[in-house]
């Protein structure tokens, strides 16, 4: 085996990060997405739109448990997922600024807690609790403007970070770009825009939110469709190895199916009838958001020499 | 901290009798893979591969021979973790499992570590592997234990033929010179040392004398940091956080009007029908 010339990614190991992995990476993604549109909706829209964002707060916060219970099954020493946060052996905080798995472990969690309490003022707001003082946890009182900001901010950064995280390796194709966290960021919210239409696309008087949000996927995907085409350019000649299966899965399932079908769908309705255009692109969205992380997960995990 | 310490591997001296392999995981209690049973890399004599969570040196065999096998040579190089003076693996890790010890070397903590599996991706030389038994990363700790004993590390004290040789990095790095320059005196112009000098990771602890280019032996041409991808990928994350957030408040402000311009349509709409 001829291993000259080979670049110096090559000749790292694998970290075996497979599908818990890249369902983390997607359903996070969502859990992020869905709560800082949920914000957005809250600060900026008006009061028609209060049913989609309360609709954001219940996705956000069962998603974020579902992340989390997804990281620790990774572990291959899941009764010690504690660690991430507090030192075993001092008892001390745990946090490392430069390392963002440990920077993502407390946004996670941070993250969680401001989702939580969204998703009890969301379920008082809907009338499933009745306890008046959870009205707090959302705008437009004090309080609830400050989790909106906070858990915002906490969103996009765990939206975005994984992207980051794969990227602070040496591993192929994941540090050889520094866009990924970039992808992933506008994917999240590509696909969290996708799944609120999605679920709520079919009451009518949910319509002109749902409308908003639709014009709002509409120019995500487009910058969707610029970032990929930068991501791929930044790889430079490290793009060849995508020149298999995996770049087949990178043209056909992210990009047409992803992006470029459901533009067109935004764009012409009446190709499918008023009444699946929107359900149709949306879940064509989330299915190319799900394979744009496949596609970057395992196509690396298998790349490398024998070492 | 008392003076770093670490390893000169010269390579040219290796007689591929995995002596050190063995000393390593008799002294560390490494067990054997696959419950023991012999399992042949099928295209090699060498049947290790490669460093891992139960092989913490590995030796190495670059079979190098013509197709008609007329010629030959075999480079045979033991290898094992570089310690490197700016570590990857420790800088990712998030449980501050990988600690730096007073001799300078690196060192994962397997009572603290929790498998998370970023420093296998992070390390530059593909060194650490989960050990099946601890389901923890595991790797060379340049015998720390004995270090601290003030003994000398297993490997290096078994090697017969002194191509591994352990000592302080200062003493080492003169000795390295010193058989470079035999080499070179003798006709073998291709020896240099990998490793070595500052400019590779801040210079590896564990450095080797090679006589063929890197990548032959299995090791990168140019190792670097993961952190070198940090501040780029995070403000590229943040400009694209700004773009999102405009466009998502450019689709819902105002909607107080539009929603019920809409709305009137609507009534109309039903109105009319
Ligand atoms: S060679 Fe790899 S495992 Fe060893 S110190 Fe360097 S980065 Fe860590």
């Amino acid at each position: 085996m001829n291993a000259v010339g080979l670049p110096s990614t090559f000749f790292t190991d694998p970290p075996e990060w497979r599908w818990l992995i890249i369902g983390y990476f997607f359903i996070g993604g969502l859990a992020g997405g869905c709560y800082f549109l949920a914000v957005l909706i809250d600060f900026f829209g008006g009061a028609v739109d209060r049913p989609l964002a309360r609709l954001g707060y219940f996705v956000a916060f069962p998603a974020v448990v579902v992340s989390g219970l997804l990281l620790i099954v990774d572990l291959r020493r899941p009764d010690r997922f504690w660690h991430m946060l507090i030192q075993s052996d001092t008892g001390h905080p745990m946090l490392k600024p430069y390392s963002p798995m440990s920077l993502g472990s407390w946004a996670l969690l941070l993250f969680g807690g401001f989702a939580f309490l969204s998703f009890l003022a969301a379920l008082e707001d809907a009338g499933v609790l009745r306890w008046p003082r959870l009205a707090m946890f959302r705008p437009p009182h004090i309080v609830g403007r400050v989790i909106g900001i906070l858990g915002g901010i906490l969103a996009f950064f765990v939206a975005g970070y994984t992207g980051v995280l794969l990227a602070v390796t040496n591993r192929p194709i994941w540090s050889d770009t520094t866009l990924l966290g970039l992808n992933f960021l506008i994917s999240a919210a590509s696909t969290s825009a996708a799944l609120l239409i999605l679920l709520g696309h079919r009451r009518w008087y949910w319509r002109s939110s749902v409308a908003a949000l639709e014009r709002f996927d509409a120019m995500v995907l487009v910058l969707e469709l610029i970032a990929l085409v930068a991501l791929i350019a930044s790889l430079g000649s490290m793009a060849r190895v995508w020149l298999n299966a995996w770049g087949a899965l990178l043209v056909v399932g992210v990009f047409l199916l992803g992006i470029v079908i459901p533009l067109v769908l935004q764009w012409r309705p009446n190709l499918l009838g008023e009444r699946w255009s929107a359900p149709a692109a949306a879940v064509l969205v989330l299915v190319g958001g799900f394979l744009l992380r496949v596609v970057v997960v395992l196509s690396s995990e298998s790349l490398g020499v024998l070492g | 901290m008392a003076e770093p310490l670490g390893f000169f591997t010269d390579t040219t001296v290796c007689i591929g009798c995995k002596a050190c392999e063995v000393a390593c995981k008799e002294w560390n209690q490494l067990p054997s893979s696959h419950g023991g049973a012999p399992t042949l890399s099928g295209d090699s004599y060498d049947n290790t591969r490669q460093l891992d969570g139960l092989h913490w040196r590995h030796v190495k065999f670059v079979e190098q021979f013509s197709p008609d096998r007329a010629d030959g040579r075999w480079l045979l190089m033991s290898d094992v973790c570089k310690h490197c003076v700016r570590a990857g693996c420790m800088e990712v890790c998030p449980t501050g499992a990988i600690m730096r010890t007073e001799f300078d070397t690196v060192v994962i903590q397997s009572d603290v570590c929790n498998g998370c599996r970023d420093c296998i991706a992070a390390c530059p030389f593909g060194v650490i592997g989960i050990n099946p038994v601890s389901n923890t990363a595991q790797k060379c700790t340049l015998c720390y234990d004995r270090l601290r004993a003030g003994m000398e590390p297993a490997c290096s004290k078994a090697c017969p033929t002194d191509s591994i040789n352990f000592g302080t990095i200062a003493d080492l790095k003169k000795m390295a010179a010193a058989r470079v320059g035999q080499l070179h005196e003798r006709g073998e112009q291709r020896a240099y040392l990998y490793g070595a000098d500052e400019k590779m990771l801040g210079g590896l602890n564990s450095f080797f004398l090679l006589v063929d280019k890197p990548e032959v032996y299995g090791l990168p041409p140019d190792p670097k940091m993961p952190s070198r991808n940090l501040t780029p990928s995070s403000l590229w994350s943040t400009l694209g956080a700004v773009v999102i957030g405009l466009m998502g408040i450019f689709s819902f402000r105002n909607r107080g009007a539009t929603a019920r311009r809409l709305e009137e349509d609507d009534v109309e709409r039903r109105r009319t029908a």
